[in-house]
């Protein structure tokens, strides 16, 4: 019994160990990674606004993450008198497992990714992260809290109403892919040599905006407007709990950021990846060499940074970094030039420019948010109801007639933006037209109400 | 097929596992809660609560639900519709395809425009 037991644990390991050890790293190193992109963005935001940021723990504050996680996770744990206590425990965890599950479905370069072939991927990724609402909506209901439950309340009807326009953005991208696996969506676009940003910039535009209302990020963060509602669904978690909350909404935008990478930004492919597939030498080739020389400058920065540190212990801290970028350095820098290694370069590079795509992405909604000022809640739902969602309508025909277009005239690769970017160009004038036709029936609406007032 | 959400499975089970299990060990690490009194109600500006919160809220949020479930449908059925239709421009049927997905969307649209001529997309 106990042999049988045991063999089989060795047969499932060995079937397994592949997305076994991704799930666990996966788990393992989020928290950690969305500690250092909430340090990234408080230190982004401190330089513009002409401060400095966190600088006390650790050089350059760089160990603010573990400190903030010590004190969130040693703080005492409040629930209020009258919350529902069950699902009070349970919403946190269903909105933090609905944003880290739907990460399985994702493809970090072509080695790295959990569920290897499920052929419903990107839906897969849609489905579950979407998920994620019901731990808002139940967090808001069983705190008993005026605040909590306006906040959820409102980023439910948020996040529904930007889904359909986000839903509409990726069929338009799906029509030129042909299949929902992740892999292939990738693989198609290194087809084409083209991404899809390019055949379809104004879905992509669609769901750039979408998602940041799907994440509840400024401008659109209104579910936790502080100004207005302290802290929306969050107001009654305090310590470990809240911390939950808070890695849920950082890990959706990992995952809306993924999305968009994936489907439009060209997922793991280098820029002109063609090139790389060719035989013989191209100077287009260098790109091979950038995520090397991008880890080196980031190295021989923290190097020289190192004396001005003021005391020995942060030099050495500072060492420290330094040297892990060279290693970095080292290794994405093997695959090109040691001939032992080259198996390793689509996993490694690969990796790399999956999550540099993904920074980037993450790195404009941060610049959004200290930009532009907090959006008003019906104008939110105006934008989403009145504007998206026909545009993204529009645009789906749209990239349909330019698709058979392109088959009469026998078009493949860049070749298709001779018929994409008169549909994009089309629907821009439509873009316009639906703003014009707004501002009328607003100016309309304001006079009808303006006469009523007058009238008494 | 199945085989292939084994891993899925098995990642879900970490997923869930990892905050429950992180809630419960942190009980021995924090300090055991003494709150009393009025620090247990739920905040309010400071006074105490009026009411119980989970009274009657506004018939916008259920309008809002009931379109979510339409034009989300909508989108369920474009998805299909779009992965097939790329088959169906090589074979010089997408004129057909086309044709049929802009008259499932126009009686879609029909609707749209009288929600807007009604003004249930309008927030206030």
């Amino acid at each position: 019994m106990m042999t049988s037991i045991f063999q089989a644990t060795i047969e499932f390991l060995k079937a397994f160990w592949a997305p076994l050890l991704c799930g666990v790293a996966i788990v393992a190193v989020l928290p950690l990674i969305v500690g250092y992109i909430v340090l990234v963005e408080r230190k982004l935001m401190a330089d513009m606004q002409a401060r400095l940021g966190p600088m006390r723990v650790g050089p350059h504050g760089l160990l603010q993450p573990i400190a903030d996680a010590v004190k969130l996770l040693t703080k005492e744990d409040i629930i209020p008198d009258n919350a529902d206590k069950l699902v009070f425990w349970l919403a946190p965890v269903l909105s933090v497992g609905a944003a880290l599950l739907s990460l399985a479905g994702l493809a970090i370069g072509p080695a790295f990714q959990i569920a290897q072939d499920i052929n419903i991927g990107i839906l897969f990724v849609v489905g579950v992260s979407a998920l994620g609402i019901f731990g808002i909506v139940l967090g808001g209901w069983a705190s008993n809290s005026h605040y909590s439950l306006m906040g959820a309340l409102r980023s439910s009807a948020q996040l529904v109403s930007y889904e359909t326009a986000a839903g509409m953005a990726l069929v338009s991208a799906l029509l030129f892919t042909g299949t929902l696996n992740i892999k292939s969506i990738v693989e198609a676009q290194n087809k084409e040599a083209i991404w899809f940003v390019m055949l379809a910039p104004v879905a992509f535009f669609t769901y750039l905006v979408a998602s940041i209302a799907e994440t509840n990020r400024a401008p659109f963060d209104l579910p936790e407007a502080e100004s207005e509602l302290v802290a929306g669904y969050m107001t009654e978690f305090s310590g470990f709990r809240w911390s939950l909350y808070f890695l849920a909404e950082y890990a959706n935008m990992i995952v809306v950021a993924s999305v968009a990478t994936t489907l439009f930004l060209g997922g793991w492919l280098r820029p002109f990846a063609k090139f790389h597939e060719l035989p013989g030498f191209h100077w287009l080739n260098f790109l091979d060499f950038v995520p090397a020389l991008l880890m080196v400058a980031i190295g021989v920065y923290c190097l020289q940074r190192t004396p001005k540190q003021p005391t020995r212990v942060q030099q050495i801290f500072m060492l420290a970094v330094a040297g892990l970028c060279f290693v970095l350095g080292l290794v994405l820098l093997a695959p090109v030039v040691v001939p032992v290694a080259k198996p390793f370069y689509a996993g490694i590079h690969g990796g790399f420019w999956f999550i540099f795509k993904v920074s980037l992405y993450i790195y404009f909604f941060m610049w959004l948010r200290f930009t532009i000022p907090r959006y008003r809640f019906d104008q939110l739902m105006r934008l989403g109801w009145h504007f998206l969602i026909p545009l993204s309508i529009v645009n789906v025909l749209l990239v349909g007639v330019a698709l058979i277009a392109g088959s009469y005239l026998n078009l493949h690769g860049w070749e298709l933006l001779l018929v994409t970017t008169p549909a994009a160009i089309i629907t821009l004038i439509v873009a316009f037209l639906i703003l014009a036709m707004e501002k009328e029936h607003r100016a309309r609406q304001d006079q009808a109400a303006a006469s009523d007032f007058y009238a008494g | 097929m199945q085989r292939a959400y084994i891993p899925v499975l098995i990642y879900a089970v970490l997923v869930v596992a990892f905050p429950a299990v992180t809630l419960v060990l942190a009980k021995f690490i924090r300090p055991a809660s003494t709150s009393v009194g009025a620090k247990l109600k739920p905040y309010e500006c400071g006074i105490p609560p009026e009411s119980d919160s989970r009274g009657r809220y506004s018939v916008r949020f259920y309008i809002v639900a009931m379109l979510f479930v339409i034009f989300d449908v909508e989108t369920m059925f474009l998805i299909p519709w779009a992965i097939l239709y790329r088959g169906w421009v090589a074979v010089h049927q997408g004129l057909f395809a086309l044709v049929s997905m802009v008259l499932f969307l126009g009686i879609l649209l029909v609707g749209y425009l009288w929600l807007y001529k009604k003004g249930a997309l309008e927030w206030v």
